[in-house]
């Protein structure tokens, strides 16, 4: 591992870190937009991640060492997926670990950290939201690997900036099982990072909640991370999203040149993704929790459509 | 040439102008002239095809040979005597109130039509045209099993659109394999789904597509002929429907179906030359005549009986083709041509004994001999007919298929007798007692027609005892082309 | 893919929506979306046929590609609309399998198709061949919606659906059957949807209903 290597690492993750609560403050505010109401301050997260920081940190009675470990823990596991999902580059030091199915098991990781903290305590909400969390994940991981199938079918390898690599020099053409996987992820990138049609960021309604109920419990320095942690989670599966579907202009290689090259197109397509997911909220309605399967099963359908027509068509 | 119009225009033009002119005193009697002259026509058209070989009209569209025309003028027969029948039928079942005059009027009409698309299923030389007039017969008998709206008939004739929709479905998809298959030797234009041209070339048509497509058209058509396990249509369309119609349908629509099967095999098997499609038929043949034997024991009302009668019938004429060689085409044409014959009369004979009774229930309807002895002695003589009694004509052909089944296919013997032997008990005891004993029947408004069902069963009875050696060498020939 | 005409990857893509459009009348609960999204599979084939034949250059597509606008597109779905209306029956269909199940299904039943159509399309030298396993896909699950619905409608439109897998698998295995069959086929199509209009009013008088309820009392067998 170079230096310069290590260096452009360690931007990567910087940027990752630096770009999330921005994109999540970009989101609020495009929703905001779109519903006619009086935006927030872009920078919001920021705010609110500092406020927190400098609170002192109550925890419950009954939480055991694990309550207090899982932000520690969820977080980290964020910013190693941060750090080897290709969102600027292709060829990091961390790229050899940048397997897509290492990325889901990361993903799992947290969320299972996280489903048992909110168990830890033993409120009635705390429980509820980490059995929805957990019915969700059983049914939004399938589809998650379904679609990063076809993308390693495609492209003959499961490794990320491989796959990235072989997308962005493909031909131009119509790729109908690209467009199918596009479709599912973005399904199943709602249901993972708790937005709108499966849960509502917004709310504290308990008939609804899943991701808020389980961080209910959670103050100060501890919620700061969880809800940075949630932040990167949605960057990370932006820049998945960004990766398999518009993979241009990502550098290939770790020169400073191409990641200064790429960080503005980042930001740009970031940007345009955020202002999609938020209209995708405004237009749909949040399901009835008993409707998430079969928004997750459609989606696990076109993700299995998806590598079906590809082997199909297009091999 | 212009008996093959005629065959074919007379009962379109029959169709029509008895949908113009509506119910009249007069529409039985066009009814019966329309199928007179397509009768006379077809007798033509046989005799001209039998003196001179086979016939190719109208830019190769139509083709005559031994094997179709022999069905056109049984079709064409049949359809006429049915007429006949239909004329004291029909008027007895309007006077009961289950017809209005509207719905006589759709009845001849369709009846026609009827007779029209399956005359014409048979003279086309073109596949696609073939599952055109298929899928118009299934269109019409739709309408004519619906014919009385009730609860029941309305059920059979959903049950009936739905599973022959979709059967025939699967025959256009196995038809366009074969064009596809076709179309490399033939080309796109016009002569890929000629049947003449196919049989030309179908030693070079590819084997897997066309083991493919055969699968496909064999449970297409498979569905019309009631092969078990596509049969659930069959006995309610028999049961619910009109009698007439529950007669052509087992009379002739079966046997129209299964001559698009055996069209269709003949091609397959230039194709493929294992015994795919042969084992595909026998496999199918004999299913239908076991399944329908055990089911036989349970039926309550007189038409289904009859219905899964003529189940297991087209499953011994499905096996004989499958069987193939002279022998077993011969006697499956035969088995063809008095199933044919039997299964009409029966069904006009149970109609009217239907009508004396007021029910098709088997329990009520008793002792049919003292109060018409014409209506029981034809049931009771058609019932033997149908058992395989010698000396009639099932007789001649079951034994044929039987002993050629013992000496090519011994496995599938005991399976065949064991099936006769069942239908015999089963179709027997419940006969019996319907036709004699104490009655239960009333008398009817009008004489009933039971001319049809003694010709029918004198033909039987005529082809069980001799066959006219032309009429021999006739089947023979299409034996011959069959394969 | 790389090396297909425009022509071609168009079509694929159609074949990809088509099969799309399938499963989600597998899925839809809705009568009238379901007749939505059969009006979108006639769009889609249209369009699919229209392009074979510029495409190929095969004349006779034209006429079958406007056949299909004004009979899928327009005709049925207009009879259909009709139909609901008078009849007024708007609820939701309800399936005898739950929908994952049948999804789940029609995945086994997508990738039994390809198979099927593997050799097939193999042998063929049509430039869209590959799209045979697509068409023979939308028929299986056409026939699957037919088999898992009870209502009366829904089962007519998987019948149609399934006429429009064929049609595609038609024009993409063999750049469609001569013009004479195609015409007898959609007349059948057409006759046979004005038969069931006819029925579905039979069955409304019968039973004095507008209730098609009734029509699931009488599947089941006496």
């Amino acid at each position: 591992m170079t230096a310069s290597g290590f260096l452009s690492q360690l931007l990567q993750l910087a940027v990752a870190l630096a770009l999330a609560p921005l994109l999540v403050g970009w989101v609020n505010q495009c929703r905001a937009w779109l519903q006619n109401r009086g935006a927030p301050p872009l920078l919001l997260p920021y705010r609110t991640i500092h406020k927190l920081f400098s609170k002192d940190a109550v925890v419950a009675h009954g939480a055991s060492p694990l309550f207090r470990l899982t932000p520690y823990v969820v977080f980290g596991a964020m910013c190693c997926a941060a750090a080897i999902v290709p969102s600027l580059a292709t060829d990091l030091p961390f790229a050899r670990a940048a397997d897509a199915i290492a990325l889901v098991g990361l993903f799992a990781l947290a969320r299972m950290f996280i489903a048992l903290a909110a168990m830890d305590v033993g409120t009635a909400f705390g429980s509820l939201g980490a059995r929805r969390e957990m019915f969700v994940g059983f049914l939004a991981e399938p589809a998650l690997l379904m679609v990063l199938f076809t993308a390693s079918l495609i492209s003959g390898s499961t490794s990320l900036p491989t796959i990235v690599e072989t997308l962005a020099h493909r031909e131009l053409g119509i790729y109908p099982s690209l467009a199918f996987a596009g479709v599912a992820f973005t399904m199943v990138s709602l249901a993972e990072n708790a937005r709108i049609p499966v849960d509502n960021p917004a709310t504290h309604l308990e008939l609804t909640m899943i991701h808020e109920a389980m961080v209910l419990e959670y103050s100060a320095r501890h919620l700061a991370l969880l809800e940075w942690a949630a932040a990167l989670k949605l960057f990370n599966y932006s820049c998945i999203g960004l990766a398999l579907f518009l993979p241009a202009g990502i550098a290939e290689g770790s020169d400073w040149l191409g990641m200064a090259a790429a960080a503005p197109l980042l930001v740009a397509k970031l940007a345009a993704g955020g202002f999609a997911l938020a209209l995708i909220e405004t237009l749909s309605a949040k399901l009835r929790i008993f409707r998430a399967p079969e928004f997750l099963g459609t989606a696990f359908m076109l993700a299995v459509l998806a590598m079906l027509v590809h082997l199909l068509l297009e091999s | 040439m212009i008996e093959l119009g005629a065959v074919l225009a007379f009962p379109l033009a029959g169709g029509l102008v008895l949908a113009l002119v509506g119910e009249r005193r007069y529409a039985p009697a066009i009814n019966v002239a329309a199928s007179l002259l397509t009768f006379v026509a077809a007798a033509v058209l046989a005799l001209r095809v039998f003196e001179h070989g086979p016939l190719l009209a109208v830019e190769r569209q139509f083709f005559v040979d031994s094997f179709n025309v022999f069905l056109v003028a049984l079709t064409a027969f049949v359809g006429f005597t049915t007429a006949v029948f239909s004329r004291p039928y029909m008027r007895i079942e309007q006077e009961h109130g289950r017809l209005s005059p509207a719905r006589l009027r759709l009845y001849h009409a369709m009846y026609q039509l009827f007779n029209f698309t399956m005359l014409l299923a048979l003279l086309t030389n073109n596949v696609g045209i073939l599952w055109v007039a298929l899928e118009g017969a299934t269109l019409t008998t739709v309408l004519l099993v619906s014919l009385y709206r009730t609860p029941a008939s309305l059920e059979a004739a959903w049950k009936y659109f739905i599973l022959c929709g979709v059967g025939i479905a699967q025959a256009l998809f196995g038809t366009i394999l074969l064009f596809f298959a076709a179309e490399k030797l033939l080309g796109a234009e016009g002569g890929a789904l000629l049947w003449t041209e196919l049989d030309r070339v179908k030693a070079q048509l590819e084997p897997t597509v066309l083991s493919i497509a055969f699968v496909f058209l064999l449970v297409g058509y498979g569905t019309k002929v009631g092969l078990v396990p596509l049969h659930n249509w069959l006995p309610d369309a028999h049961a619910e429907g009109p009698t007439p119609v529950s007669a052509v349908l087992s009379g002739l629509l079966l046997n129209v179906a299964l001559y698009a099967v055996v069209r269709c095999k003949v091609l397959v098997e230039g194709a493929v030359p294992t015994m795919f499609a042969k084992s595909l038929l026998m496999g199918f043949g004999l299913a239908s005549v076991v399944v329908a034997a055990f089911l036989l024991s349970r039926q309550k009302d007189v038409k289904r009986l009859f219905a899964y009668s003529s189940i297991e019938h087209m499953g011994i004429i499905t096996f004989a083709f499958g069987m193939g060689g002279a022998i077993a085409n011969f006697a499956g044409l035969l088995h063809m041509t008095v199933h044919s014959l039997t299964k009409s009369a029966i069904f006009f004979a149970v109609g009217h004994a239907a009508q004396k009774a007021g029910t098709q229930s088997i329990d009520q309807i008793r002792g049919l001999v003292t109060q018409s002895p014409m209506i029981g002695w034809g049931l009771a003589l058609g019932t033997l007919a149908i058992l395989g009694m010698p000396p009639f004509g099932v007789f001649a052909s079951e034994f044929l298929i039987l002993t050629t089944a013992m000496r090519e296919q011994p496995w599938a013997t005991p399976f065949l007798l064991a099936a006769l032997g069942i239908a015999f008990a089963a179709v027997f005891s419940r006969v019996q007692p319907m036709v004699f004993g104490e009655t239960t029947v009333r008398r009817l408004p009008h004489r009933p027609a039971m001319m049809p069902v003694f010709v029918h069963l004198a033909l039987v009875l005529v082809l069980g005892l001799w066959i006219p050696p032309a009429l021999a060498a006739w089947y023979r020939e299409a034996a011959r082309l069959i394969g | 893919m790389a090396g297909l005409p425009l022509y071609a990857q168009l079509i694929n893509l159609l074949a990809a929506i088509l099969l799309l459009l399938a499963f989600a009348m597998l899925a839809q609960r809705r009568v009238l979306s379901l007749i939505d999204l059969f009006a979108a599979q006639g769009v889609a084939l249209t369009a699919s046929t229209a392009i074979v034949a510029w495409g190929t250059g095969q004349t006779h597509l034209w006429f079958s590609a406007a056949l299909t606008l004004v009979l899928k597109v327009f005709v049925l779905p207009w009879i259909l609309y009709r139909l609901i209306r008078r009849l007024d029956v708007r609820w939701d269909v309800e399936g005898m399998v739950n929908i994952p199940t049948t999804m789940l299904i029609g995945i086994v039943l997508v990738v039994f198709s390809f198979n099927l159509a593997y050799p097939i399309s193999q042998l063929a030298s049509t430039v869209t061949r590959s799209t045979l396993g697509i068409a023979i896909a939308c028929v299986m699950l056409s026939f699957l919606m037919m088999i898992t619905r009870r209502k009366a409608i829904p089962q007519v439109i998987g019948f149609l659906s399934m006429e429009n897998g064929l049609f595609f698998a038609a024009t993409s295995a063999t750049y469609g059957m001569p013009m004479v069959v195609e015409l007898g086929i959609a007349l059948d199509v057409l006759v046979g949807m004005v038969i069931l209009g006819v029925f579905f009013f039979q069955i409304r008088e019968q039973f004095d209903s507008l209730d098609l309820k009734h029509l699931e009392k009488l599947k089941e067998p006496e």
